[in-house]
């Protein structure tokens, strides 16, 4: 980061740790309030909370405040040390996600060259901590959450990642500013109005990648690991308090990650069109613009979270072999042949 | 009815398939123990499944965490004191329970309700069962994940209940029926605003076959799930939309002779022919409808006259044996009271369906996983209450 003022190192690291946290929050309050308490009210015909703050927009400090107060409860039988961890690596792993995000020309944490492989690999370390939870808790339901988790996740890395391949192919890098870059400086057949926002050339691989990222994510209808009405809450099922908020957050602000990479790899990041790309400005415009765009593709998962059943877990293995796999197969090797074609 | 050589081949494969559970059993697997306490019992059933893997080896319903002793509570009580109790057995569609109650005093009596009092104990039966069946049909949503329908369900819902506490004074429990006839007539305008009501039913329906019916994940969660052959289903006892759904005609509102008036309207008993838990679904979302229209058709031609036979003032019901039943919103209900000339009954057996319902649970979950085991138990829809009495 290029800023005025010098900066001791100890005083940039503390910078940006505040810095990280805002960014893996804010979407992630942003999502819990609006979508979690709202939408989903008025598409169930009520009104969702109204009493904490104006249209209830406290309501997240006092549901922070009530897990904060609940007794932290161990099972006897627990695996102790793991059931304490499981939580704390489930968030950070969203919390190293947003290192590779850039936000503007100059505001990232991280320019990374590998940034697109590096993101992709961070994210997907979360099921680990998944499958942690889910044995340390020493709980049947747990363990089937926790092992429907792992087939899952990784059932629905692969299409996720096979969707960026195509990205990657046409911008030519794997840098995500450079990604930016190539869609804002791109042309589509010629016409360079609005660039070249990849979701228009990739639309099958954006369509991968958000069916991927809801299956990755476990929200409905690919929320087996949780489903709530087989498994209780399935790994969740035994924490309470802090450790419950902890998964919480990590769910949403999970969400928020995700929505970060698809925004900057298939909505033009940071950019907008008609905006400068390397002015001073667009350091404190462009986080703006990533969170708006963040926000409409999280709208887009809890919308069809809080509408569609749920899938049967040999339903989601088949339809991710059977269809997104060969789909973004496809998809690369079209892109193939036009990136050589043009 | 005639059986097919399908049924009987499912029927006998049925069998085989107990026999190789009874091994299974035998070697190691996971006991998951869902309830009594789960979100998908909605109540307190216990559902023992031994799994291997995420696969069901055997399924077993433990019931009785709920059981209130009304068999024998309806002993000590007189015959007007013992609607306000059998109120409580399916506590979502309270009147239909007094009915056949009602119905086997009243024949142990000889006596029988005015014309009027049979249309409108027809009309509070059948928004007894619309009420009852409408949180089932957005219920089922969410025991497949789908949050959103039951809330429709809940919001379409109070609009009957207000209807049924206009009449009776109770939203949950009416305690409306007595012998003779019923406890107070309509109050004014009441028809117009239960037709309005009757829209909102068949607006709710039409919401819900485009929003869950229709939904293809809906459809690949239940088609081919939970299949229960006619010979089977007529074996374990089921009745009501179950029975129907596995294809077999039975409805005792048309079939059997009671002094209510479903005869006296036009309208289908729905069946359909697959036996599956998205065929238990349509048949009663097929039910409401028709419900709905049992409800407008009546509403348009109430007889006058009085709404309470002659009865005398201390009701003591000959002694006899007596057996009623009526086709209710979980199926097939009835009393067989036992009266020796007292002030209440002798002995009274509730034959409940939930409690046949729920027994086919270990036949029709065997080797499924354990998603489709919540498919299967929401599909056959129970009530606790309906269970263990």
């Amino acid at each position: 980061m290029t800023l005025a003022v010098e900066l001791a190192y100890w005083q940039q690291t503390i910078l940006r740790v505040v810095l990280v946290l805002a960014a893996v929050l804010l979407p992630a309050g942003t999502f819990v309030y609006l979508f979690l308490f709202k939408m989903i009210s008025f598409m169930q015909s009520r009104l969702g909370p109204m009493e904490t703050g104006p249209h209830g927009s406290l309501q997240l400090l006092a549901e922070v405040g009530k897990s904060l107060q609940k007794e932290d409860i161990v099972p006897e039988r627990a695996d102790r040390k793991l059931f304490k961890l499981a939580p704390y690596l489930v968030v950070g792993t969203v919390l190293l996600v947003y290192i590779a995000v850039p936000f503007g020309p100059d505001a990232y944490f991280s320019n990374l060259d590998g940034a697109v492989f590096y993101a992709l690999a961070v994210s997907s370390v979360s099921t680990i901590g998944v499958l942690i939870a889910g044995w340390a808790s020493a709980n049947k339901y747990a363990l089937l959450g926790g092992l429907r988790a792992a087939g899952q996740l990784i059932a629905y890395e692969l299409p996720l990642i096979l969707a960026v391949v195509g990205v990657v192919i046409q911008a030519g890098t794997l840098n995500l500013q450079q990604i930016v870059t190539a869609q804002a400086n791109g042309e589509i057949f010629g016409w360079g109005a609005i660039g070249n926002p990849f979701i228009l050339t990739q639309v099958i691989g954006f369509l991968v990648f958000v069916i991927a990222s809801q299956a990755e994510l476990t929200q409905t209808p690919f929320d087996m690991p949780i489903a709530e009405s087989e498994l209780v809450t399935g790994y969740i099922t035994e924490y309470t308090g802090l450790r419950f908020l902890l998964f919480f957050i990590g769910e949403f602000a999970a969400v928020g990650s995700l929505a970060a990479i698809a925004a900057t790899l298939f909505l033009g990041g940071w950019y907008f069109p008609g905006l400068s790309l390397d002015a001073g400005y667009m350091n404190v415009v462009g986080p703006l613009i990533l969170l708006a765009k963040i926000t409409i593709l999280g709208g887009i998962v809890f919308w069809v979270r809080f509408t569609y059943p749920r899938l049967r877990e040999d339903q989601l293995q088949r339809f991710a072999w059977t269809v997104l796999i060969p789909v973004s197969l496809f998809n690369i090797l079209v892109t193939m042949v036009l990136k050589v074609a043009f | 009815m005639t059986v097919t050589e399908a049924q009987q081949r499912a029927y006998v494969a049925g069998q085989a398939a107990d026999a190789r559970v009874n091994l299974e059993i035998e070697s190691e697997g996971m006991t998951l123990n869902l309830g009594p306490q789960h979100p998908a019992t909605h109540g307190t059933l216990r559902i023992v499944a031994k799994l291997d893997g995420e696969q069901v080896v055997s399924c077993e319903p433990v019931m009785g965490y709920m059981h209130r002793g009304y068999e024998k509570l309806t002993e000590v009580r007189t015959y007007p004191q013992i609607t306000t109790l059998i109120n409580r057995i399916d506590w979502l569609g309270s009147f239909t329970n007094e009915v056949p109650f009602i119905l086997a005093a009243e024949q142990l009596m000889e006596i029988e309700a005015p014309p009027r009092a049979q249309w409108i104990r027809t009309i509070l039966f059948e928004l007894g069962r619309i009420a009852n069946i409408i949180l089932f049909l957005g219920d089922m949503g969410v025991q497949l994940g789908a949050l959103t329908p039951v809330f429709y369900a809940f919001r379409d819902r109070e609009y009957v209940l207000n209807q049924i506490e206009a009449v009776t004074g109770g939203r949950f429990h009416p305690n409306f029926d007595r012998i003779g006839g019923l406890k107070d007539d309509l109050p004014k305008g009441w028809i117009d605003d239960t037709k309005a009501v009757m829209n909102k039913v068949r607006d709710f329906c039409d919401l819900l076959e485009e929003l869950l019916l229709g939904n293809e994940i809906f459809e690949s969660r239940t088609r081919g799930i939970g299949v229960i052959p006619g010979e089977v289903a007529l074996g374990y006892g089921l009745t009501g939309a179950n029975l129907r759904a596995s294809g077999v005609d039975y409805d005792l509102r048309r079939d059997a002779p009671v002094p209510m008036a479903w005869n006296e309207v036009d309208w289908k008993v729905w069946t359909h022919p697959d036996g599956d838990s998205f065929a238990r679904y349509w048949v009663r979302l097929q039910e409401t409808r028709e419900a709905a229209k049992i409800v407008d058709q009546l509403c348009d031609d109430i007889p006058a006259g009085p709404i309470m036979a002659k009865v005398p003032r201390i009701i003591k019901v000959p002694a006899g044996e007596a057996w009623v039943a009526t086709e209710n919103p979980l199926g097939e209900m009835g009393y067989y009271i036992v009266s020796k000339g007292d002030l209440g009954p002798f002995r009274v057996k509730i034959k409940s369906a939930s409690f046949n319902n729920i027994s086919i649970v270990p036949w029709v979950t065997r080797g499924v996983y354990v998603p489709d085991v919540i498919t299967i138990l929401a599909s056959l829809y129970f009530i606790l209450g309906d269970i263990d009495r």
